[in-house]
């Protein structure tokens, strides 16, 4: 009986018609698409994105070249040095280089930063010209961090309470 | 002599050119269709961003292929491998000969217009092999080999639902056939009702005839690439391309005429405006019809060779024997009624 009914089943299309119900109903569904340039989806505060260095609000730099991020970066994308400021003899960085290739965008360095300096900002749209433009400098990372410090400072604000 | 030619010559070029432009530009169009339709179907967009609505994706992807190198492979040969396209879009364009748009509309009605069509869409295969072997490539010899073997075997049941046409219409000529199909039923006088598995048969039959989903395992890309014209690029491609595409509207057409009554009104013609036959209403059929290559596309997964094979051999063609039988005795104790066409 059963092969009986699959022929019959079969010979009539009845499952082809079913499959071509479904994805004629799915042709008039509203679609996923999100049209990128002009549409964003909602991006996350904990959003690891291109790299930060802030400053205290009276616009000293937070870094300590306490040299922990260097040491808990798995990617070893973080290269500093340093030495004790000319003014006032404070230990600071020379040098703050994050070789955006290596990176992992893990965020790491944001979790063993004892002042908040480093961080991953929101910034995902960013690209290079040149070859050598992956490395960004100290001032680079500072620049960054002045310019979008009020994104930074209400992302980190949002999300303190389950730190 | 001058009006002579102009008769002979100029006229009869003039049509061509109406039939043939038009055609290249629906191409483009419905192939801009297709990849909406899909994506729609995917729950995606489809192009969108050239042009408004992204209606002129598919003149910029011609314009693209169109600059691009044509690449001759090594040892290929280089007479059939630039031959080869040719043969492939020629009998797709003079298919369209025979074609009656309405009553009056067609280039020319030719007594044996059924039999030209088959001669014609049965000539794109030599493109087929031809374009397979000459390539010099594995991919394209066994892409070319499963199509040509594919569609040869599909002709045969084809050629069997063309049988049963001609048995109700008692005609080869296209136009006969459509008038044969006129009644004061409208839509229920056209021959899709008492010949509807050999309907179902060949349209099937012409998705498989024009190699499309899920018949397309000549270019099934996880195995063998992209078939016969693996090697093509540029504008040969592109002739591809558009004798691929003009083969389904074709056969979208055919399907039309033959069993949903060409420019025939599917409502009686005592209902006044819409009772009327016109041109446009062939051109919906046909839309119809082409929608359904693109929804098998989206719906279906691919079948395997030998199942493709099974399907041509053993369920097509005795079902065809047995319709033809059918449809004889249909005609001999006149159970249809046959338009004026005759």
């Amino acid at each position: 009986m059963s092969r009986v009914t699959h022929y019959f089943k079969s010979l009539l299309l009845i499952e082809l018609f079913k499959g071509m119900g479904l994805t004629m109903g799915y042709m008039f569904k509203p679609k996923y698409t999100v049209r990128y340039p002009m549409e964003h989806i909602p991006k996350s505060n904990r959003f690891r994105g291109l790299h930060a260095l802030r400053r205290y609000a009276n616009g000293e730099e937070r870094c300590i070249a306490c040299k922990l991020c260097e040491a808990v970066c798995p990617a070893l994308a973080i290269t500093i040095d340093s030495a004790p400021r000319a003014s006032d003899g404070q230990r600071r960085t020379t040098r703050y280089e994050i070789d955006l290739f290596k990176c992992i965008f893990c965020g790491f360095c944001e979790e063993s930063c004892p002042v908040d300096s480093i961080v991953e900002t929101s910034i995902h749209e960013y690209h290079f010209e040149q070859r050598g433009e992956n490395v960004v400098s100290k001032l680079q990372l500072l620049a960054i961090g002045d310019r979008f410090e009020q994104q930074i400072a209400a992302d980190r604000a949002q999300d303190a309470a389950y730190r | 002599m001058l009006d002579q030619l102009i008769q002979q010559l100029v006229w009869p070029i003039v049509y061509i050119l109406c039939i043939t432009l038009p055609l290249i530009v629906a191409v483009a169009m419905f192939v801009f269709w297709e990849r909406k339709v899909i994506g729609w179907m995917h729950v995606r967009m489809g192009p969108n961003k050239i042009g408004p609505f992204g209606l002129l994706q598919a003149f910029a992807d011609t314009i693209k292929l169109l600059l691009k190198e044509v690449i001759l492979p090594t040892n290929a040969s280089r007479f059939l491998y630039y031959l080869a396209p040719l043969l492939t879009l020629i009998p797709a364009l003079a298919a369209w000969a025979v074609i009656p748009f309405s009553s009056r509309m067609v280039l020319s009605n030719a007594n044996a217009g059924v039999l030209y069509l088959l001669a014609m869409t049965s000539m794109g295969v030599y493109g087929i092999i031809l374009a397979g072997w000459a390539s010099n490539s594995r991919y394209a010899l066994l892409g070319a080999m499963r199509s040509a073997a594919q569609v040869i075997s599909y002709e045969l049941a084809m050629g069997l639902c063309l049988v049963c046409v001609l048995v109700l219409a008692g005609s080869l000529n296209l136009t006969d056939i459509v008038n044969a199909q006129a009644g004061s039923k409208g839509l229920f006088d056209w021959f899709w009702l008492p010949l509807l598995p050999v309907f179902v048969i060949y349209f099937i039959s012409g998705v498989a005839e024009t190699n499309r989903a899920p018949f397309d395992v000549a270019e099934g890309e996880s195995e063998i690439v992209a078939g016969f014209h693996v090697e093509y690029s540029g504008s040969a491609f592109a002739i591809f391309f558009l004798a691929e595409y003009a083969n389904m509207i074709l056969v979208s057409f055919l399907a039309s005429i033959l069993f949903m009554g060409g420019w025939l009104s599917p409502f009686p013609a005592t209902w006044g405006f819409i009772g009327h036959g016109g041109v446009l209403w062939l051109f919906i059929k046909a839309f119809v019809f082409s929608f359904m290559f693109l929804w098998f596309r989206a719906s279906f997964p691919r079948y395997r060779y030998d199942q493709i094979m099974r399907l041509g051999w053993k369920v097509f063609i005795p079902i065809a024997i047995v319709w033809v039988l059918v449809a004889g005795c249909l005609k001999y104790f006149g159970l249809v009624s046959i338009g004026p066409g005759v």
